[in-house]
């Protein structure tokens, strides 16, 4: 115990953690739980009250956050994996999202856009839609794993088309579900306080979480990012790594869409779920990973979606309209980013150092 | 500052990731002098370069230049150059797609226009006054590498500089290139530039330079005027030890120890790389070779036992069974390992931890779904470290910011751990300093006495005829001849190579 609080503490001292990756995501949580406290302490004010349906639900600005966090952090977990092994990026994911969304509601449709009940189980749907989306990331990661095309190139194609592809999928018709137990998935199961995206993205992070730990997914894709001759000749085959990289992005997407349907119910193929794949790439550049691919943490990458929310989520609050947003998000990219490059955070460090040396000096004296 | 010199170091330190990689360094560079930069791996060498043109901020120490007063502070390569000091590396930097006068003077104009005519005028004159054998509106590319070499250095000259750095500028020429290179260095030292020369090659250090400073471990031996100090010296200065005798290196009695059984055979192997089909078989543990030139097909030959190229046909049996080899994780499964003679190409994961590069090829084989525990890892890395001898701040640090000679050991670690019955090791000396090679050369013959088959290339015969106990000589993509036994010197191996007619 001792050992570690020493530990902790030389970390502090020798200036060592600006450079871990993951304090760059913490410290901008940390900046804004900061901002808000200061402005508006009742911002983190949590109520528990009834709903609309009259059961009681836990409501407030954070767990808003939590629940509208929820896609971009399950994207984040596969953008990742894209990023380290192919070092570029998946820019198809919002369309992807549409083309999901849009299976979801046709095999729960049918033919008639408005059906009195669905026609298969939420389940079945959205196993086809799992299938589908993966088929799609397959279709990117053959471009770029066997192809050698880059990967914002290649996915630049789903991009272009998906949106197209998704109303195509529907017959341009716009489906509405009327059956209440499909907006439980993105709302509130009954009986339940919290609202049930924030349990689908725990469950996406416990299993990726398990994947990296029993698996060698980890270890390959930044093997294979890093130097992918070296990879080859250690037995791995980096096609194959890139490839399955994709197809996972893939099922992150069906999971991402599957929320953004079942949050209201119907879809709006051209602006739902619009610019995710920006944010998403912002969560892994946030946590300190290097777009360009190689070594990458998760966990980093996972709280830069948080990170992001927060700040959307803080912005409304200050009554900042909707299309004023990117600007001001902009500002706060600029410094986050310059913040997370290792330059800055090694000038950071030695900084710091300076100070405690300056501080122990006059102690001393 | 003393009177004659163009600069001077003192009292350098800088530190990485711990690792202390110069220690109080002094370092003083005469007027007209060749001025030759010697230590291991590791020792400091390019750290002491890379502080002084910039690329590394130093933590301590004062650097003064001639025509400065007082210590001057050098932030980046383009003040490092604007001051006087200009570096040429191993591998070229220029831009091979231009032309020889473009690439003297790129990033150079001082306005935004281009008078193609005079730039290339005064580029011939530059070219002729200093003998280099190149037309200025020449592409780059289609020069000689050594050529190439001396086009840096000319754009170094240019730039007027006062201090110029060669970084290991022969490795990559032939034995003519290097004469020519020297000629232009003595001009340049005639004209009394100082001129740091970093180079592995003892021979030449003694051919041209006037003056060495060893380092070892980050810091200064000392500073030798070169009729001072003999070579044996200097090697020994550079370890911090005697030598070994080398020559005791080949016990004698090892060929007794080679089995009857045939670990690997090949027959009419060939592949996308290896395109003439070639017959190849290692007993137990015997230690063979290829030798031939480089580009003689003697890499592409071992890639295709490994499955590293797309093999096209042949037959290979291991311990007598019919298997197949398409890709490295068939080798790998079949208990061969490979060292690939492109460290850094193919060898190190540069951003990887030393622990994950040494266990990289052991997971693979352990598969996806198993999953090398952190304190497993933890455990074969820190057998390894100790084993090989592997300086490093710790299991953690990236791989890249390790030495050369450091980051072989790590890949040798590495197959070493998945315990394969056959080795091949591609030039696993090369670039490296002389104490490593020994110390791998001695681990071949290890291996060997444990009953391991090792397959070694490397371009230094000398090294091969201590290590291997048959030899396989390559020319042109073709097998030329085998020699062992009585048949293994200097001189039976090179007229083999040369082909025994001339």
């Amino acid at each position: 115990m001792t050992i570690a609080k020493t530990g902790e503490a030389g970390l502090l001292k020798s200036g060592r953690i600006f450079r871990r990756q993951i304090f760059i995501p913490i410290a901008a949580l940390l900046a804004l739980v900061l901002f808000n406290l200061i402005t508006d302490p009742s911002f983190f004010e949590i109520n528990y009250s009834l709903n609309s349906a009259g059961d009681p639900v836990l409501s407030g600005y954070l767990i808003t956050i939590l629940d509208n966090a929820s896609e971009l952090a399950i994207l984040a977990i596969g953008m990742t994996l894209v990023t380290a092994a192919s070092g570029g990026q998946d820019i198809s994911v919002g369309a992807a999202i549409a083309i999901s969304g849009s299976v979801i509601l046709r095999v729960l449709c049918g033919d008639n856009p408005r059906p009195d009940e669905m026609q298969a189980s939420i389940l079945t749907a959205f196993l086809v839609s799992c299938v589908v989306s993966m088929l799609f990331g397959a279709f990117n990661g053959t471009l770029v794993a066997y192809f050698n095309i880059q990967p914002m190139i290649a996915t630049l194609i789903l991009y272009t088309a998906g949106r197209s592809i998704a109303a195509w999928i529907n017959n341009n018709r716009l489906p509405i579900i009327s059956d209440p137990s499909f907006g439980y998935f993105g709302s509130f199961l009954p009986g339940i306080p919290i609202p049930t995206p924030i349990f689908i993205a725990v469950i996406c992070m416990i299993i990726i979480a398990l994947v990296l730990k029993f698996t060698t997914l980890g270890l390959y894709t930044q093997a294979v990012g890093i130097n992918p001759h070296s990879a080859k000749l250690n037995g791995i085959n980096p096609a194959f790594i890139k490839f399955i990289t994709y197809v996972i992005m893939g099922l992150c997407v069906a999971v991402a869409g599957f929320i953004k349907v079942t949050r209201f119910s119907t879809i709006n193929y051209s602006v739902v779920a619009l610019d995710i794949e920006m944010d998403a790439i912002l969560a892994v550049a946030l946590g300190g990973n290097a777009l360009s691919g190689g070594k990458f943490s998760m966990a980093s990458s996972i709280l830069g979606a948080y990170v992001i929310q927060f700040l959307t989520t803080t912005l409304f609050k200050f009554n900042v309209s909707s299309s004023a947003l990117p600007a001001y998000k902009a500002v706060v990219v600029i410094i986050l980013v310059v913040l997370s490059a290792p330059a800055v955070r090694e000038k950071l460090g030695k900084f710091w150092k300076s100070i405690q040396h300056a501080r122990t000096g006059k102690e001393a004296a | 500052m003393q009177k004659d010199s163009v600069l001077e170091m003192r009292g350098i330190y800088k530190t990485f990731y711990s690792v202390k990689a110069l220690q109080n360094v002094d370092f003083t560079l005469r007027e007209g002098e060749i001025h030759a930069l010697m230590g291991e791996n590791g020792a400091g060498k390019s750290t002491l370069i890379k502080v002084l043109t910039g690329v590394y901020s130093k933590d301590a120490g004062q650097v003064f230049l001639k025509g400065h007063e007082g210590p001057i502070s050098i932030k980046s390569p383009e003040e490092a150059q604007k001051a006087g000091i200009s570096t040429v590396y191993q591998e070229i930097t220029l831009c091979p797609n231009l032309t020889v006068a473009e690439n003297m003077y790129i990033g150079r104009s001082k306005g935004i226009l281009t008078n193609w005519h005079k730039m290339n005028a005064s580029a011939d004159k530059i070219l002729e006054s200093l003998g280099i054998p190149a037309k200025a509106e020449q592409q780059l590319g289609s020069c000689s590498i050594a050529v190439q070499q001396m086009v840096a250095i000319a754009r170094a000259v240019d730039m007027e500089c006062k201090v110029l750095i060669l970084d290991e500028p022969t490795s990559s020429l032939d034995e003519s290139e290097v004469a020519k290179l020297f000629r232009l260095m003595l001009d340049l030292k005639a004209r009394g530039v100082g001129i740091i020369f970093v180079t592995h090659f003892l021979d030449q250090v003694y051919e041209v330079c006037d003056r060495i400073t060893v380092l070892r471990d980050g810091q200064l031996v000392g500073e030798y005027a070169i009729e001072n100090l003999p070579r044996v010296e200097l090697v020994s200065k550079m370890l911090g030890k005697d030598l070994d005798d080398l020559s005791e290196i080949k016990s004698g009695d090892e060929e007794a120890k080679i089995g009857s059984e045939i670990v690997y055979e090949a027959d009419e192997l060939s592949s996308v790389a290896a395109r003439y089909p070639f017959h190849f078989s290692i007993h137990k543990g015997e230690v063979n070779g290829f030798t031939g030139l480089l580009g003689s097909g003697r890499s592409e030959c071992v890639r295709a036992i490994f499955g590293a190229d797309k093999v096209t046909g042949g037959k290979v049996r291991i311990d007598g069974k019919d298997i197949h080899i398409k890709k490295p994780r068939d080798a790998m499964k079949h208990g061969i390992g490979y060292l690939p003679e492109d460290r850094k190409r193919d060898g190190i994961v540069g951003d990887l931890s030393v622990r994950d590069n040494i266990i990289l090829a052991l997971q693979v084989m352990e598969g996806f779904f198993g999953p090398i525990s952190k304190a497993k890892a933890e455990k074969f890395a820190d057998e390894y470290i100790k084993l090989l001898e592997i300086k490093t701040a710790s299991t953690d640090t990236p791989i890249k910011s390790l030495s050369g000679g450091n980051q072989q050991k790590v890949i040798l670690a590495r197959w070493l751990l998945t315990n394969p019955q056959y080795l091949i090791l591609d030039e696993p000396t090369r670039g490296i300093d002389i104490g490593t090679k020994i110390e791998i050369q001695k681990l071949v013959l290890k291996l060997a006495g444990e009953g391991k088959s090792v397959t070694f290339i490397s371009s230094e015969i000398d090294e091969m005829l201590r290590t291997c106990s048959r030899l396989i000589v390559m020319r042109d993509g073709k097998e030329v001849g085998e020699l062992s036994g009585s048949d293994l010197t200097q001189s039976k191996v090179m007229s083999t190579i040369a082909g025994g007619a001339r």
